[in-house]
């Protein structure tokens, strides 16, 4: 485990004054980015994964909760202390259990993004104007089909901030992932945290991805919500 | 009444059906309140007939109309839709027979014009060219350009425009029942005017039953062929036609609803063509002066109108211009106020007010004149015995 923190020998001997004075080396980087290449993917799927899963749990409790509304209280609580566990205790919490891997950095991860999504989607569903169900059931819509039809696409937007919200901080959790052993872009920060040329790549490479992300949910929702754009 | 019959009917244009409703003893109590809601509600609303519930806030009268489509479960009684109880019928399959139209209007905003108003028609299954027809069919209706509203989103619409796509949603798939609470009530009173205006000019053409909320009774006394007045814990208080429901309160609490002015109110139940209008002397310049004379003496009007070759009223003339050979122009005063055989009294009489004029020329469409209103014409209409006054102020 004390292993875990120690620094990898990323740069060989060199003559090169910028390398070994820890500077910003345009050269090196370009030399060197393939390295990076791994730890992006793996940060991806992380991502992914853990928001998917995030997203499928909390939405699926959203809903339930919408009908029942004595849920509320329960699993807004219990996603909540789950969301102020520092993760990084979560993942010692859960090496015994899970072990060292994807696994343990994804349940972490997952749990983290529950309590955002979940009160999204119920803020969502709670700010659907009353005339407008009301008409829906007096028209004879099932509620399935009010759900459905109608209250989830009039959440969508709010919906779509959690989902951004939700993803943008797992972008940047799982620059941690690497003390679950899951690798990520936090591996290669931490490999050599002294070299700036390591650290603004690596770094620059995780905002980059919460941006990217942030923008084609954005894209998406954008996409699925043309009404909010008519104007008046 | 089977529902996918109903909605297999093509269109407005053609007769569509109209469903008699009837409530019997109709009861909502609700838990841990002394007060039932609706007390044993008991009427009858004959097909193609518009019924307005009218009330003071809280006196039940959205509850009743809300127990027809089942949106509020009875809890004694009974309410039946052409003798059939809407109590045996699963509550989504009898709401998509009945329109439904409310004061918030309730578009889904997410959808365009056009998905709105296909909603019932989706849900039993129209195929998409026949739902395309529709909806082109329906905003016509409404008076709404088809071509240019179709694709929009509710928030893209005025007030009105929204309000009429509710109105055209409802009928979607030709309900032989509408339910309407406050529909033109969140609306400005000139277009709420129009709406209601045209509302029963579409009534004439589609003769639905309809069940009309309202808390206002001027719209009551307009819309209503007849007239539910509900009072406080949910007691039917009177069920009449409205000239009956001015003319006979049945108790103190209705005739303090309807108004201290219910006798003016009256006047807005006819229309000009309705009464007996006085002969015009109509004179025209050149015309012989012993002519005029003569029709003068045979009118009950003491001053001659000229008009023009058309029949248009230009004013009305002195004596002196009858004094020589020919009628001369000398004027007296201008025609004003111009009536139309479709005012409603009330309007005319309030325009005879305003002009400060004992008569009024009454024109046809083309602004013939046809006849004199008076003051005093006006006088008699407020006495007539009400079985001869319409029971609304649409009747023919």
């Amino acid at each position: 485990m004390s292993a875990l923190l120690a620094q990898v020998q990323i740069r060989e001997r060199t003559e090169n004054t910028c390398v070994s004075d820890n500077g910003f080396c345009p050269g090196w980087i370009v030399d060197n980015f393939d390295r990076y290449l791994t730890p992006f993917f793996q940060h991806v799927l992380l991502t992914v994964v853990a928001v998917g899963i995030g997203f499928a749990v909390s939405f699926t409790l959203a809903v339930i909760a919408y009908r029942r509304r004595w849920l509320v209280g329960p699993v807004t609580q219990i996603t909540g202390v789950l969301y102020t566990i520092p993760s990084i205790a979560a993942f010692f919490l859960l090496l015994p259990i899970t072990g060292r891997g994807f696994l343990t950095a994804t349940i972490a991860l997952v749990a983290y993004s529950l309590l955002i999504i979940f009160r999204n989607v119920l803020t969502g569903l709670d700010n659907v104007p009353d005339e407008t169900k009301d008409a829906g059931r007096g028209m004879g819509l099932t509620s399935r089909q009010l759900l459905w039809r109608v209250e989830l696409p009039l959440a969508l937007p709010e919906i779509m901030a959690g989902l951004r919200i939700a993803t943008t901080s797992t972008v940047g959790l799982a620059t941690l992932a690497f003390f679950a052993g899951a690798g990520g872009l936090g591996e290669r920060i931490f490999d050599d945290i002294t070299f700036k040329s390591n650290v603004v790549v690596a770094g620059g490479l995780a905002i980059l991805l919460a941006a990217l992300f942030d923008g084609m949910i954005l894209l998406f929702q954008r996409a699925v919500t043309p009404w909010t754009r008519a104007a008046q | 009444m089977n529902i996918s019959d109903s909605a297999q009917s093509p269109g407005p244009s053609s007769r569509a059906q109209a469903a008699t409703l009837e409530f019997r003893e109709a009861t909502k109590r609700y838990p841990g309140q002394a007060e039932p809601a609706v007390n044993e509600l008991s009427l009858t609303v004959p097909a193609g007939e518009i019924c307005v519930l009218v009330g003071p806030s809280g006196c039940g009268k959205t509850t009743a109309m809300r127990m027809v489509n089942r949106m509020i479960e009875i809890t004694a009684g009974d309410i039946l839709l052409d003798g059939q109880s809407v109590r045996e019928r699963p509550p989504a399959e009898l709401r998509r027979g009945i329109g439904y139209a409310i004061q918030q209007v309730g578009l889904f905003p997410h959808l365009s014009v056009a998905d709105n108003i296909a909603t019932v028609p989706r849900l039993l299954g129209w195929d998409r060219r026949r739902i395309r027809a529709r909806v082109d069919e329906l905003l016509e209706l409404v008076s709404l350009d088809a071509a240019d509203t179709r694709d929009r989103f509710p928030g893209q619409l005025s007030g009105g425009q929204r309000q009429r796509v509710g109105v055209a949603r409802a009928l979607a798939v030709d309900p032989p029942l509408m339910l309407m609470d406050e529909p033109f009530g969140a609306i400005d009173p000139i277009n709420r005017e129009r709406l209601q205006n045209e509302f029963l000019r579409l009534q004439r053409e589609i003769r639905k039953t309809v069940v009309f909320v309202t808390h206002d009774i001027d719209e009551a006394i307009k819309m209503g062929d007849r007239i539910a007045v509900m009072q406080t814990g949910g007691h039917l208080a009177q069920y009449a036609p409205p000239a009956e429901l001015l003319m006979h309160p049945a108790n103190p609490f209705v005739e303090d609803f309807v108004g201290s002015d219910r006798a003016l109110k009256r006047l807005a139940l006819q229309r000009v063509r309705d009464v007996d209008l006085w002969t015009a002397p109509l004179v025209r310049v050149g015309e012989s002066a012993a002519e005029a004379r003569a029709k003068l003496a045979d009118s009950e009007v003491p001053y001659p109108l000229l008009v023009d070759d058309d029949g248009r009223p230009l004013g009305w003339l002195t004596e002196r211009a009858l004094a020589g050979e020919r009628v001369t122009d000398e004027f007296r005063s201008r025609p004003d106020p111009v009536l139309e055989l479709d005012d409603v009294l009330r309007d005319a009489l309030s325009d005879l007010l305003a002009d400060e004029s004992q008569y009024g020329p009454v024109v046809d469409e083309r602004g013939a004149v046809q006849g004199i209103l008076s003051i005093e014409i006006l006088g008699h209409a407020l006495n007539a015995d009400p079985e001869q006054v319409p029971s609304g102020a649409d009747a023919p």
